[in-house]
């Protein structure tokens, strides 16, 4: 933030500017230290200062006398280049920044933090990484994962083509958690890749000693020399931290506003376990698609009128309305337990359907398998013709059934591609072994 | 010290002072969790790391690298409810504890600083593992104040408010374990001006200063405070002295430590003329002590990766054994750095041959590094990445030793002397705390804190002495076990009550209730004011407000342990009755010996009576009965 009203005219007046070293004098105290940009929160009448030994404080500046003592000078970043110690014996990987601070520096001088987005910032900040691999970075973009969409999608995917087309032996994405799993499901059905895609983030920022970032990005790296030719999710598997789970990325789901072992499995198992450099595979029963079996292909047309809808008692069926009214090209409902919604909401559903607009159902449980076939209100939904996804989790099938309505006008077909199984997004069985109890 | 050992004034010696308290709030300083320690076993362990995070400037700040360096991985010791996600680090802070801002705003009142208008939560870096985020959370609350001593004022430059940091419990294969009941309880820091120039001046600021923190609402006991010493000389360096624990002490810390300087200052002198050098080459020898009879070299030896390291100090030989604090030596202090990267230990030539190594290895030693007359080497045995390191660290002191003092930060150890602990850290390890808004700080709340300030111990030991008619112990046992506002609060309820008796039972009687294992927290202030009524509406006698108290620890009420244990007094009527007998048994005595009578007679009534009857009552009873008898 910036000062605003009096306080920016007097700085303007006085020539004073963010860095320079000032003197407030008030009540018979002198303070002298670095003026700062105006935090969240801060009062309008109050200075921010960065003193000596390195805090913070505010100060007011009714009745206080203020004096520039020296400009601040512009920092002269004047950084070594990284030796990024290319060699042939290295695999080559590429990391791909959407934004979020996977890594950053701080700048103590000013106390503030900047993500790394260069190549060289990423490796400056993490060295360890060329030991490893041979890496290439790119920041293709800087947004927060709420703000991620459909078009960000593609985007993506295209990006992680040339990559791979380019030569890389695996991708890595760095990217926000929120909606880390939306995006890595979308990229599993646009893509179909040789090598492995894995998406990683933080859920400590990486301006932290503590942050899971740099255990996250170490284990991608593993998986994305691995065998495991799969859009994956590469997270901490426990509150400790040397152990990571792949998950495979359309399976997978933020389950914890904050820890770092947010990202679970549904219904199945995750696909590895790394742990210092290695990479074990949990379940032998389990399979994936092997390095260089598929050919690299892109299909990123995707609907940007699918939505994904909740029902929870007392729900208005004009919100279904809406989305026919509007002209939507597909609905998943996150119906409730195994599948189902009030008998005023299928009245809208089935004007849906009968407007040729697919509508998928999925459960809000989470865990578990719908099946509409067991009580009425189910078999009502398969009369209106909505179809049940199996296993699928509720996101995966949104993400699927934007990119299936664009892959087809008819309904029958989007059905089809909603109910086979392209890329292990569902199971025809389900383990007793599939969820969590504490 | 009747006499000071060393000329202050002529030394420049100027000291500062940093205290951390532990402040007693319901809860901790970013969490809703209980603010205490806890004996359970813990039920739940978490495995992580830490890394220094690199400034914009390429810079790391020295304390945090030199840690990073020793590769530590952590164990954190968790509970189900007594720590939660914030200590664990999995979730973002809560919202400042405003209790302990007032408990803070009340110090900064007491000691006549200034309260900033705004408090700006800061990360300040820490990567020893003491704080699972890596870094602390602390910020300034207070400036420029001062307290008055006797040997003038002194300067109080901040009043910091932070969080405690992990107990460290032990190391597990290499892993240091730190419990998270301690992490995030609220401490105020207080610091100083290095004003003080005396060592017996700063042992009575220190001790000033405990008493304003007892004032108000801190927690006592055994590390629930720690003090900090700086001590520099002219000549010599900052040196931070971590973990004064006993005041008394003090004044030795200080002089060791302006002995140790000017023997710092003397050696690099003494260097300076011999011309002495440190070579930064590091040598491997272990060729020539592989065969060693050392039990130390060949315990090392015998594992995987490991070599025995040598470096030179020219100019040097002599002067590793030269003391610089009583019973410690110049090599203590390169010993000292070298153990920071996890070796045992190091010989050097002034000690050797000894630990096993004989004359004959120290002489193809010498040949194999060249040495002169005049020089030393130093030898390391044990991990050759860790021997490797542990050298660097030592040829980083060494060359110290050439310009004199380091400056560094250092441990109290309980002789009075220190020992090296880590670089000083830099301002550079700060940064904002973004999960934690600005907190405002308006002057309407510092002014009502202020208008209400809590008395100084020592005032209110002498104000309650004076005014309740207490004994010089009684009032400072009161005062010292935070127990004076409980009894005045009591007394003040029972106006008419002796306040000697709530006072010593207070003071005395529940002090050895708890000794006793009583849960003395089920007395409180209602409770005691029941208890007391008892007494003063004459219910029961004074002498048996103890048995109602042990009650009252195990949850029965005052009424009914007056009646379980039969303790109410007689009725007037009851006693008049028993009175009258006894009179009538004697009655002969009575004509004879008249008021003569009345010893023998309260004897026997207050037999009779067990207790239950109150003496002046009886007394006076007889007294009548006696007048009546003899007309």
């Amino acid at each position: 933030m910036v000062y605003e009203g009096y306080i920016r005219d007097f700085l303007e007046f006085s020539d004073i500017s963010i860095g320079d070293t000032i003197k407030i004098e008030k009540d018979n105290i002198t303070h002298k230290g670095m003026l700062l940009e105006k935090p969240d929160y801060s009062n309008e009448n109050t200075l921010i200062i960065k003193l000596n030994s390195g805090y913070n404080i505010g100060v007011d500046i009714k009745d206080a006398k203020i004096e520039k003592i020296t400009s601040g000078e512009k920092p002269n970043i004047k950084l070594d280049p990284v030796d990024k110690q290319i060699s042939s014996d290295k695999d080559n990987l590429s990391i791909l920044s959407t934004g979020g601070t996977v890594a950053s520096v701080i700048d103590y001088k000013t106390g503030a933090v900047h993500p790394a987005f260069t190549a060289d910032d990423l490796l400056r900040a993490t060295p360890e990484l060329v030991d490893y691999a041979n890496i290439s970075a790119k920041a293709i973009f800087n947004i927060l994962s709420e703000n991620m969409n459909p078009d960000y999608w593609i985007e993506t995917a295209n990006s992680v083509y040339d990559e791979i087309n380019n030569g890389a032996d695996g991708v890595i994405i760095a990217h926000g958690t929120d909606t880390m799993h939306y995006t890595a499901s979308a990229l599993s059905f646009m893509l179909d890749t040789p090598v492995p895609v894995i998406l990683t983030g933080a859920q400590r920022s990486s301006d932290r000693p503590s942050s899971d970032a740099f255990t996250n990005l170490m284990a991608s790296v593993t998986a994305a020399k691995s065998d495991i030719a799969e859009v994956c999710i590469c997270m901490h598997s426990s509150e400790d931290d040397p152990t990571c789970h792949l998950h495979r990325g359309n399976r997978a789901r933020k389950m914890h506003t904050s820890r770092r072992d947010t990202f679970t499995s549904i219904n199945m198992n995750p696909l590895a376990q790394i742990n210092n450099n290695k990479i074990n595979i949990v379940d032998d029963e389990v399979g994936y698609i092997k390095r260089n079996t598929s050919k690299l292909e892109i299909n990123d047309n995707i609907s940007k009128k699918v939505a994904l809808v909740k029902m929870y008692p007392g729900i208005n069926p004009e919100l279904i309305d809406v989305y026919v009214d509007k002209g939507y090209e597909g609905l998943v409902i996150e119906g409730t337990g195994l599948g189902h919604c009030s008998d005023e909401v299928i009245t809208s559903i089935s004007r849906a359907t009968s407007e040729n607009i697919p509508v998928v159902m999925t459960s809000q449980c989470i865990f578990g398998r719908t099946n509409m076939n067991v009580y009425s209100s189910g078999r009502r939904l398969l009369h209106e013709n909505v179809i049940s996804v199996n296993d699928m989790i509720p996101e995966t099938a949104y993400t699927k059934l934007s990119w299936a309505a664009a892959q087809s006008d008819d309904v029958d077909e989007i059905y089809s591609i909603m109910q086979s199984n392209l890329k292990g997004e569902m199971n025809t069985t389900l383990s007793q072994r599939y969820f969590i109890k504490n | 010290m009747s006499e000071d050992k060393f000329d202050y004034e002529e030394l420049g010696l100027m000291m500062g002072l940093e205290i951390h308290q532990q402040l007693d709030s319901q809860t901790k300083l970013f969490c809703r969790c209980p603010n205490s320690l806890t004996d359970k076993q813990p039920e739940g362990r978490l495995e992580r790391r830490l890394r220094p995070t690199q400034s914009e400037l390429g810079e790391i700040d020295r304390a945090a690298y030199e840690e990073s360096q020793r590769n530590l991985q952590f164990i954190y010791e968790t509970y189900n409810h007594h720590t939660c996600l914030v200590e664990a680090d999995e979730e973002p802070p809560a919202p400042l504890n405003q209790e302990a801002v007032d408990i803070s705003i009340i110090l900064a009142s007491l000691m006549n600083m200034k309260v900033v208008d705004e408090f700006h939560t800061m990360r300040k870096q820490v990567i020893d593992g003491s704080n699972t985020s890596g870094f602390q959370r602390t910020g300034i609350l207070a400036t420029d104040g001062y307290i008055e001593t006797k040997y003038g004022n002194v300067t109080i430059e901040t009043l910091g408010l932070e969080e405690d940091a992990a107990r460290r419990i032990g190391e597990e294969n290499g892993k240091i374990i730190f419990r998270l009941d301690r992490l995030g309880i609220p401490l105020a820091e207080i610091t100083t001006s290095p004003d003080m120039h005396h060592p017996l001046q700063v042992k009575a600021v220190a001790y000033q200063l405990g008493q304003i923190l007892r004032s108000t609402r801190v927690k006592r006991g055994l590390g629930t405070i720690r003090q900090d010493l700086n001590i520099s000389i002219k000549e010599g360096a900052r040196i931070e002295v971590k973990g004064v624990q006993d005041l008394d002490l003090m004044p030795t810390i200080v002089e060791n430590e302006v002995e140790r300087q000017l023997n710092l200052i003397e050696i690099a002198k003494l260097l300076d003329d011999r011309d002495a050098v440190v070579e930064e080459e590091i040598h491997d020898v272990t060729g020539l002590v592989e065969n060693s009879q050392s039990k130390v070299v060949q315990s090392t030896l015998s594992e995987e990766d490991s070599a025995v390291l040598a470096i030179v100090l020219r100019g040097f030989d002599g002067i590793i054994g030269k003391e610089v604090q009583p019973g410690r030596r110049l090599g203590t202090e390169f010993s000292e750095h070298g153990k920071k990267m996890g070796v045992k230990g190091l010989f050097h030539t002034d000690e050797l041959p000894a630990y096993g190594i004989i004359q004959e290895e120290v002489d193809d030693i010498k040949k194999e590094l060249n040495l002169d007359k005049n020089d030393a080497f130093i030898l390391v045995s044990g991990n050759r990445n860790k021997a490797y390191n542990a050298l660097q660290e030592v040829i980083k002191r060494a060359k110290q030793s050439l310009v004199g003092v380091p400056e560094e930060t250092r441990r109290a150890l309980d002789n009075g002397n220190t020992e090296y602990l880590r670089p000083l850290p830099t301002a550079s390890r700060m940064y904002v705390e973004t999960d934690i808004p600005t907190e405002i700080i308006d002057k309407e709340r510092v002014e009502k804190i202020a208008s209400n300030l809590p008395e100084l111990p020592v005032v209110k030991k002498e104000r309650i002495q004076e005014s309740y008619g207490l004994s010089d112990d009684l009032a400072k046992q009161l005062v010292d076990e935070n127990n004076a506002d409980l009894f005045e609060e009591v007394q003040k309820e029972l106006p008419n009550m002796e306040a000697v008796k709530i006072a010593s039972d207070i003071a005395y009687t529940i002090k050895d209730l708890r000794r006793d294992g009583y849960d003395i927290s089920k007395l409180t202030k209602d409770v005691l004011v029941e208890i007391f009524s008892l007494v003063d509406n004459n219910t029961i006698a004074a002498a048996e407000t103890e048995v109602v108290l042990k009650d009252a620890c195990n949850g029965i009420k005052p009424d009914d342990s007056v009646k379980r244990n039969n303790l109410e007094k007689l009725s007037d009527d009851v006693i008049e009755e028993g009175i009258k007998e006894i009179i009538k048994d004697n009655e002969d005595m009575i004509l004879e010996r008249k008021m003569g009578a009345m010893g023998p007679l309260m004897g026997k009534a207050m037999a009779k009576f067990k207790g239950k009857a109150d003496g002046k009552t009886v007394s006076s009873i007889i007294q009548k009965e006696i007048m009546n008898l003899t007309g």
